[in-house]
């Protein structure tokens, strides 16, 4: 059984849902962001979810976007990145919660993908998030990522319909990950009815867990997402807490990490009040 | 090797690879869109009713055939090869680009979307599918770079008297790629009611194919105008690139004619070994950007690295995924053109033929003034003559040290 997969069945036997937390690594620099990476679950995270930053992030709205240029300027890799997750690993003990990367296919591809996933799985993470990588071409992945023993968490957006959400389920392993809006990140918010509705139609036809995600803001609206899925995403104004960290050169302020561990504290108080049948 | 295959316009695939190239590489919101707009193109291909308005238009409105034309006084110039100009410059708008756009605003139109938003570089798809939509009454959005914003100026207020809104675009290079990010991320968001006219051979499938289709109309007629004029089929063809729209729709018709030599020319800006150049398959290597595999400008990690080409039109940091194909298995040979090579050879047409090219298609004059001293003189050489270069006289007034009253 696979952390994702663990974590899912835990939550389940809790009775709750859980919080997906995304923060771009790197970002603001390499120290702090291994600061922030490190108290996520103190804080109330149930899974992380580590941005590989893009030059291109196509599916980003402004918010990931600069937070990918921070972490860019600031020098991060995709070593520096595995390294964060080895770091993370050894000085935590942590070896429960789960870490997906996030990102573009391309950083996957130039180092290969039989490599990445070697690595990526010797480093500690559990499983991608490849927001290009769509059914058609997950077929240059998937094997790679089983040999590894790491799960593909592929998308679904309200434009899914039920003829074509089997071929997304055939490539989903841990969770089904699902795009509440049309759009990109940080920008609108669905309604409730409607996360509702998606979930179910989800459910039809998978018993994976489904995590909601894009436009999360409030501890309300967490809590609301987590009444039907399994699990909610936040990510734009995760980092937007971050960017409210720095100063007006763009140096951290000292309040920058207890800032961003208050407020995932009170997203997660908003999950953890929902009880689940 | 490129004897070992029978044809090369059979591609691409059913999943859209051209090769190892092309494909779907986008957010799974777009995928259900561009398979529905696959089926939409390939049903309008076989409906002769949609080939004779898209036929109409191109003859009527925008004025094809172009004129296949002898330029007598640049070929004594250069001294070798008899060089032909393919007129696209005296299409309705100034380029090649309206080839395709009346196509794809067709598909729109069909698909029954009541939006269209499109990128742009030096502002000539801008311009075409702005001009499109205002014929068609539809909405449209396009979605310019800052820097190109400054440096078209002639095509940014083109557009906007066309009735198109241009949204400038300040993030990373504020050049043509990312126009292209945006562009893809208001159709994320607006794909339901949006058709994203896209205006060269790159981006997920289909559109590659889709827009080659569109623009073959180019070499299909200097097929037939040669024969006409000469008796027979050119030997070499030139073309610059920077997606590679314009070179596509002039080479295709000619891949299976193993006599013609094909040669793409790329930006090369401040030279190739400066690194500040805009020569994707020479300076690059295969990755995935903007919904397809191809050779792209970008570091060892696979971040994309910024292109510079003086020519706001060339200034991509990828290429067509056929191009990269056809690059691969060698059928076509593709070199590049400096910005100063380019604004020589701007000048020289000017002086010579009475013609003001654009500066992307000074790019293929220039590597024509290179080959065709080369040639023997019975050696039939048509050059893409892709746009005009009015849009480009401020720029290259400024280049030139001179001052335009305004």
């Amino acid at each position: 059984m696979s952390r994702i997969a663990k974590r899912f069945a835990q939550l389940k036997a809790d009775r709750r849902a859980g919080l997906v937390t995304y923060i771009t690594a790197g970002d603001p620099d390499t120290d702090i962001g291994y600061q922030i990476l490190k108290g996520l679950p103190g804080a109330g995270a149930d899974l992380i979810e580590l941005g590989m930053p893009f030059t291109d992030p196509m599916a980003d709205g402004p918010s990931i976007q600069l937070a990918g240029q921070r972490a860019l300027k600031a020098g991060i890799s995709i070593d520096k990145t595995f390294d964060m997750v080895r770091r993370f690993r050894k000085e935590t003990g942590d070896n429960d919660t789960p870490i997906l990367l996030m990102g573009y296919y391309n950083l996957v591809y130039q180092r290969g993908a039989d490599k990445f996933c070697k690595d990526a799985a010797a480093a500690g993470i559990d499983g991608f998030i490849l927001v290009d990588l769509p059914p058609e071409e997950a077929d240059e992945l998937k094997p790679f990522a089983v040999a590894n023993g790491l799960d593909t968490v592929l998308l679904t957006a309200p434009t899914t319909d039920d003829k074509r959400l089997p071929a997304v389920l055939k490539y989903s392993s841990g969770f089904v990950y699902f795009v509440s809006v049309l759009g990109i990140t940080g920008t609108s918010s669905a309604t409730e009815e409607a996360v509702r509705t998606h979930v179910e139609r989800i459910k039809r036809h998978t018993q994976l867990p489904v995590g909601v995600g894009f436009g999360i803001r409030t501890p309300d609206q967490a809590a609301a997402v987590a009444r039907h899925a399994d699990a909610a995403v936040v990510g734009s104004a995760i980092v937007e807490r971050v960017k409210a960290g720095l100063d007006d050169n763009g140096k951290p302020k000292p309040d920058l990490v207890p800032g961003v561990f208050a407020y995932i504290r009170a997203l997660a108080d908003g999950v953890r009040g929902v009880r689940k049948g | 090797m490129a004897t070992s295959l029978n044809s090369f316009r059979t591609g691409p695939d059913e999943r859209g690879h051209f090769g190892i190239f092309g494909g779907r590489y986008v957010a799974e919101t777009l995928m259900p869109l561009i398979l529905e707009l696959e089926a939409a193109y390939n049903t309008a291909k076989a409906d002769p009713a949609f080939q004779d308005e898209l036929d109409y238009l191109l003859e009527h409105y925008a004025g094809r055939p172009s004129p296949l034309y002898f330029a007598k006084r640049l070929t004594e110039k250069l001294g070798g090869a008899k060089i032909y100009l393919k007129r696209d410059e005296l299409n309705h708008t100034g380029s090649h680009k309206i080839n395709n756009v009346l196509g794809q605003v067709l598909m729109a139109k069909r698909m029954g979307k009541t939006r269209v938003i499109a990128e742009t570089g030096a502002g000539q798809h801008g311009v075409a599918t702005a001009t499109a939509c205002a014929l068609f009454d539809i909405p449209c959005v396009v979605f310019m770079g800052s820097v190109d914003v400054e440096r078209q100026s002639p095509n940014v207020f083109r557009m906007k008297m066309l009735g198109a809104e241009v949204r400038p675009v300040t993030a990373g290079s504020s050049t043509l790629k990312d126009a292209m990010n945006e562009a893809l991320r208001d159709w994320v968001a607006t794909c339901e009611n949006t058709f994203y006219c896209i205006g060269t051979v790159a981006g997920p499938h289909p559109y590659p194919a889709m827009v080659r289709d569109f623009q073959c109309v180019i070499g299909n007629e200097t097929r037939e105008q040669m024969i006409k004029a000469e008796g027979r089929l050119p030997d070499t063809l030139v073309a610059c690139i920077g997606g590679g729209s314009n070179a596509m729709g002039l080479f295709h018709p000619f891949l299976d004619d193993p006599g013609v030599r094909i040669v793409g020319v790329e930006a090369a800006g401040h030279g190739i070994e400066s690194g500040e150049h805009a020569a994707s398959l020479t300076g690059g290597r295969p990755g995935v950007l903007h919904g397809n595999r191809t050779y792209l400008l970008q570091d060892k990690e696979g971040q994309i690295t910024e292109a510079h080409s003086i020519s706001a039109g060339l200034d991509y940091p990828g290429i067509g995924p056929e191009h990269s194909w056809l690059k691969e298995n060698g059928r076509v040979e593709y070199v590049s053109a400096t910005d100063d090579e380019a604004l020589e050879a701007f000048q020289l047409l000017c002086k010579l033929e009475g013609i003001i090219p654009a500066l992307e298609s000074s790019h293929a004059l220039a590597h024509v003034m290179r080959l065709a001293p080369t040639l023997p003189k019975d050696n039939l050489l048509v050059m893409n003559l892709s746009g005009r270069g009015d849009k480009d006289v401020p720029q290259v007034a400024a280049r030139m040290g001179m001052k335009i009253e305004s």
